[in-house]
C-alpha cells in the first residue's frame, strides 16, 4: 500500500484528532528498564500522538515488548519518565493504566472461552440498571451497545450469544478492539496482533487498526511484518538491542527500506558480508 | 462494509453450542428419562404423590447446598466443607438454644455468622495461598469434623444434642423452616419453597447481575478477568461464603425440623454436592454451568434414592449408579470442553 493511500485516510480523520496531535498524547523520556545486570532497555525518547499508527519494530530481544509493557502499567521503568497530556504519570498496574485511556491488546487475548460475546465485550465493566437489590446487567443495551461498536468499527461477529470460543482469531482481535475502543482508548497498544493470523484476517485486523487511528486513538503496534507494518504506520520507530535507533515517518521511506530497516540494518550488511567471505 | 466475515457458526457442531449455552439440559433430559424408567420398573408407583413426596424430600437438602457448589464451581473452585458444615451449623444452634438458653432466633443468627466467617477463612485461605481449593477445604472438613463432635461433647456430654423444641422461638422459626403442607404421606415441607426460591435467585444471579458476569469469567479465564478489572478475588471468597450460608441453612433447617442433632451429620455429604453440580452440567474446570443444572442433579438424586427400592432392587445400588452418572457427566463435560478448546485453537 502507498502512502498516498495511508495519508488519505488520515485526512478522514476528524478535526477533533488534528487538533489533539500537537500535543502527543503520550510521551516518554529517557526510558530505560534493566533486569539485573541486563540493560533490555535504555534512553528511549518518544511522542505518540492522536491519531498515528506507530509500528515498532526491530529484531528479536531487541526490547519492543519491554517498551510497550512500560506504556501499559505491565512493568515499571527503571529510569525515565511517561507523560500523560504532557504531565509526569506513573502506572502502578495495567488497571490504572486502563483508566486513564491506555489499552493494551494482548495476544494472548483477554476472553472467557465459554462464556458469550457480549459478556465478554463487558467483562469487568457491565453496564447495569435498577437499584438497591434489583440492579441487574442491563442484557439488551450490553447487547445493543456490543453490536453499535463492532459495527462503527465494520465487525461483524454475527449472533452476540454466541461462545467466544467459537470465534476465529481475527475476529477475536477484533471484539478485542472494538472493546478498547468502547473504554475511550486514547492509547491502544497491540503486540504482534496478526502473527497468528492468515493474510485475509491480517489484512482485516490492519484495516481495524487504521480505522481506530481516523477515530483519533494513538495506536502503537509491535510487528514483525514489514509489509503489515509498510501498510498500517505512520511512523516507525526500530530497536536494537535495547536501544532505539530509527524514529522515522512512512514518508521517508519505502517497503524495502522499512524491509531492511527491520532486518537489522547494517547488520544485513555484515551478514551478507560474511556469507561472501565464507 | 463488513470487514470481519463470519463463517458460519465458527467450527463448533450444534450440539457443542446448545451444551454451552444451555449446559443444564442434559441433566433435564437424564432426569425425565429416570423418571419414566422408575415408574415403568415400579409398574406407575413412582409416579404417586406420597412417592413424589419422598423425591422431593430427599432431594432439597442437596439441592439448596448443589446450587451454591455449582457457582463456586463455575468460578473454579471446590468446597468440600460443605458436608460437615450442616454438621457445624446444627450443632451450633443445637448448644446455643439448649445448653445455652438462647433465644433460637439469637442463635440463628449467631450460627449464620460462624458458618459465614468459616466461609470467609476457606476463601480468603485459597485467594491468599494460591494453594487448591480441594487441599484447603478438605483441612477444613477435618478441622470441622473433629471439632463438632469434640465441642457438641464437651457442651452436652453427648454427640447428640436433643430438645430443641424447648427453646424460646422455637415455633416461630418452625413455621419459616419446617412446616409441613398436606398430610404424610402426601407431605411437602416448606423447605421445597425455599429450595426453589433460591435456586430461582441464583439463576437471576449468575445470568442477569454483573456478579453472575464475574463468577462466570473468573472461572472462564481468570488472568484475562484480573485483567479488564473483574474483582476475582472477591467473587471467590464471596462464593466460599455462599456455600457455607447454603450449608448453615440446611443445618439449621433439619435441627428444627427434627428438634435434635447428630454432631456429626453430614460427612460424604459434601460430594453428593459436587456430583449434583457436574451431573448438572456444571465444568470442574470451571467456566460454564447454571443455577438450574445442580438442582435438577440434586433431583436426580432424589429419584435414583427412592426409585431403586420402588423398583425392587436393593438400595446399595443407589451408591453404585450415582458413581455411574458422576463418570457419565463428567466424560460429557469433557467432551464439550475438549470441543471448545479445539475450535478455540481451530
Ligand atoms: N522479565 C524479564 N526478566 C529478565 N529479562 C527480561 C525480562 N523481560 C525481557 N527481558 C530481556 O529484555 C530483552 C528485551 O526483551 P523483549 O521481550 O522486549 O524483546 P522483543 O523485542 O519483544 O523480542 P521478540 O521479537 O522476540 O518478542 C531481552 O534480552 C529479554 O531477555
Ligand atoms: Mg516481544
Amino acid at each position: 500500500m502507498t502512502t498516498e493511500q495511508v495519508s488519505a485516510a488520515e485526512s478522514d480523520s476528524s478535526a477533533v484528532a488534528e487538533q489533539a496531535s500537537d500535543v502527543p498524547v503520550l510521551e516518554v523520556r529517557g526510558l530505560g528498564r534493566q533486569f539485573g545486570s541486563v540493560v533490555a532497555l535504555q534512553d528511549v525518547d518518544v511522542a505518540l500522538r492522536a491519531g498515528e499508527v506507530t509500528c515498532v519494530v526491530g529484531d528479536n530481544g531487541a526490547g519492543k515488548s519491554v517498551f510497550i509493557k512500560m506504556l501499559c502499567g505491565l512493568i515499571r521503568p527503571s529510569e525515565g519518565e511517561i507523560l500523560l497530556d504532557g504531565r509526569v504519570t506513573e502506572f502502578a498496574s495495567p488497571r490504572q493504566a486502563r483508566s486513564q485511556g491506555i489499552v493494551a491488546v494482548y495476544q494472548d487475548l483477554a476472553l472467557a472461552p465459554m462464556m458469550s460475546l457480549w459478556r465478554n465485550f463487558f467483562m469487568g465493566g457491565e453496564p447495569v440498571k435498577g437499584w438497591g437489590i434489583f440492579q441487574r446487567f442491563d442484557v439488551g443495551y450490553a447487547k445493543e451497545a456490543m453490536q453499535r461498536e463492532l459495527e462503527k468499527l465494520g465487525v461483524n461477529l454475527g449472533d452476540p450469544d454466541r461462545a467466544a470460543h467459537t470465534l476465529s482469531g481475527g475476529e477475536r482481535q477484533g471484539l478485542a478492539i472494538a472493546r478498547a475502543m468502547y473504554y475511550g482508548a486514547r492509547v491502544l497498544i497491540l503486540d504482534e496482533p496478526t502473527s497468528a493470523l492468515g493474510v485475509r484476517q491480517s489484512g482485516a485486523v490492519l484495516r481495524l487498526i487504521r480505522r481506530a487511528a481516523q477515530r483519533g486513538t494513538a495506536v502503537v503496534l509491535v510487528t514483525p511484518k514489514p509489509q503489515h507494518a509498510f501498510w498500517v504506520g505512520d511512523r516507525f520507530l526500530v530497536f536494537q538491542r535495547g536501544r532505539l535507533i530509527e524514529d522515522r515517518r512512512s514518508e521517508t521511506l519505502t517497503l524495502e527500506s522499512l524491509s531492511y530497516l527491520m532486518a537489522g540494518g547494517g547488520e544485513v550488511d555484515e551478514l551478507e558480508t560474511a556469507i561472501a567471505t565464507a | 462494509m463488513s470487514l470481519l466475515q463470519l463463517p458460519a457458526f465458527g467450527k463448533a457442531r450444534p450440539w457443542v453450542r446448545t451444551a454451552v449455552l444451555r449446559p443444564e439440559l442434559g441433566s433435564l433430559v437424564a432426569a425425565v428419562l429416570l423418571l419414566t424408567f422408575f415408574s415403568i420398573a415400579s409398574s406407575g408407583a413412582m409416579l404417586e404423590i406420597p412417592t413424589l413426596a419422598r423425591v422431593l424430600d430427599t432431594a432439597w437438602p442437596y439441592g439448596i447446598i448443589a446450587v451454591a457448589v455449582g457457582l463456586l464451581m463455575i468460578s473454579g473452585e471446590f468446597d468440600l466443607s460443605t458436608g460437615v458444615m450442616v454438621g457445624t451449623a446444627g450443632a451450633l444452634l443445637g448448644v446455643m438454644a439448649t445448653e445455652w438458653g438462647m433465644n433460637l432466633w439469637l442463635a440463628l443468627l449467631l450460627s449464620l455468622l460462624i458458618c459465614l466467617g468459616l466461609g470467609l477463612w476457606n476463601g480468603l485461605l485459597v485467594v491468599w495461598t494460591g494453594l487448591p481449593s480441594f487441599v484447603i477445604t478438605l483441612g477444613t472438613f477435618f478441622g470441622l469434623r473433629g471439632a463438632n463432635v469434640a465441642l457438641s461433647k464437651y457442651f452436652t456430654g453427648d454427640a447428640l444434642i436433643e430438645n430443641i423444641d424447648e427453646a424460646a422461638g422455637f415455633d416461630s422459626l418452625h413455621a419459616i423452616v419446617a412446616t409441613v403442607f398436606g398430610t404424610a404421606p402426601s407431605d411437602f415441607r416448606v423447605s421445597l419453597l425455599w429450595w426453589g426460591g433460591f435456586t430461582l435467585i441464583a439463576t437471576w444471579i449468575l445470568w442477569r447481575t454483573k456478579i453472575g458476569n464475574w463468577i462466570f469469567a473468573t472461572g472462564g479465564d481468570r488472568e484475562a478477568a484480573r485483567a479488564v478489572g473483574v474483582p476475582v478475588n472477591g467473587t471467590k471468597v464471596g462464593l466460599f461464603m455462599l456455600t457455607a450460608g447454603a450449608a448453615w441453612f440446611v443445618g439449621v433447617s433439619n435441627a428444627v425440623r427434627y428438634t435434635s442433632v447428630q454432631a456429626g451429620q453430614g460427612v460424604g455429604a459434601e460430594f453428593f454436592y459436587i456430583i449434583a453440580a457436574v451431573v448438572g452440567g456444571c465444568a470442574m474446570s470451571g467456566g460454564r454451568g447454571s443455577a438450574i443444572g445442580p438442582a435438577i442433579g440434586a433431583l436426580i438424586w432424589g429419584i435414583a434414592f427412592v426409585g431403586i427400592p420402588h423398583a425392587g432392587w436393593n438400595s446399595d445400588w443407589r451408591w453404585a449408579f450415582y458413581g455411574v452418572l458422576l463418570l457419565l457427566a463428567t466424560l460429557i463435560n469433557h467432551i464439550v470442553g475438549e470441543r471448545v478448546r479445539t475450535a478455540r485453537s481451530g
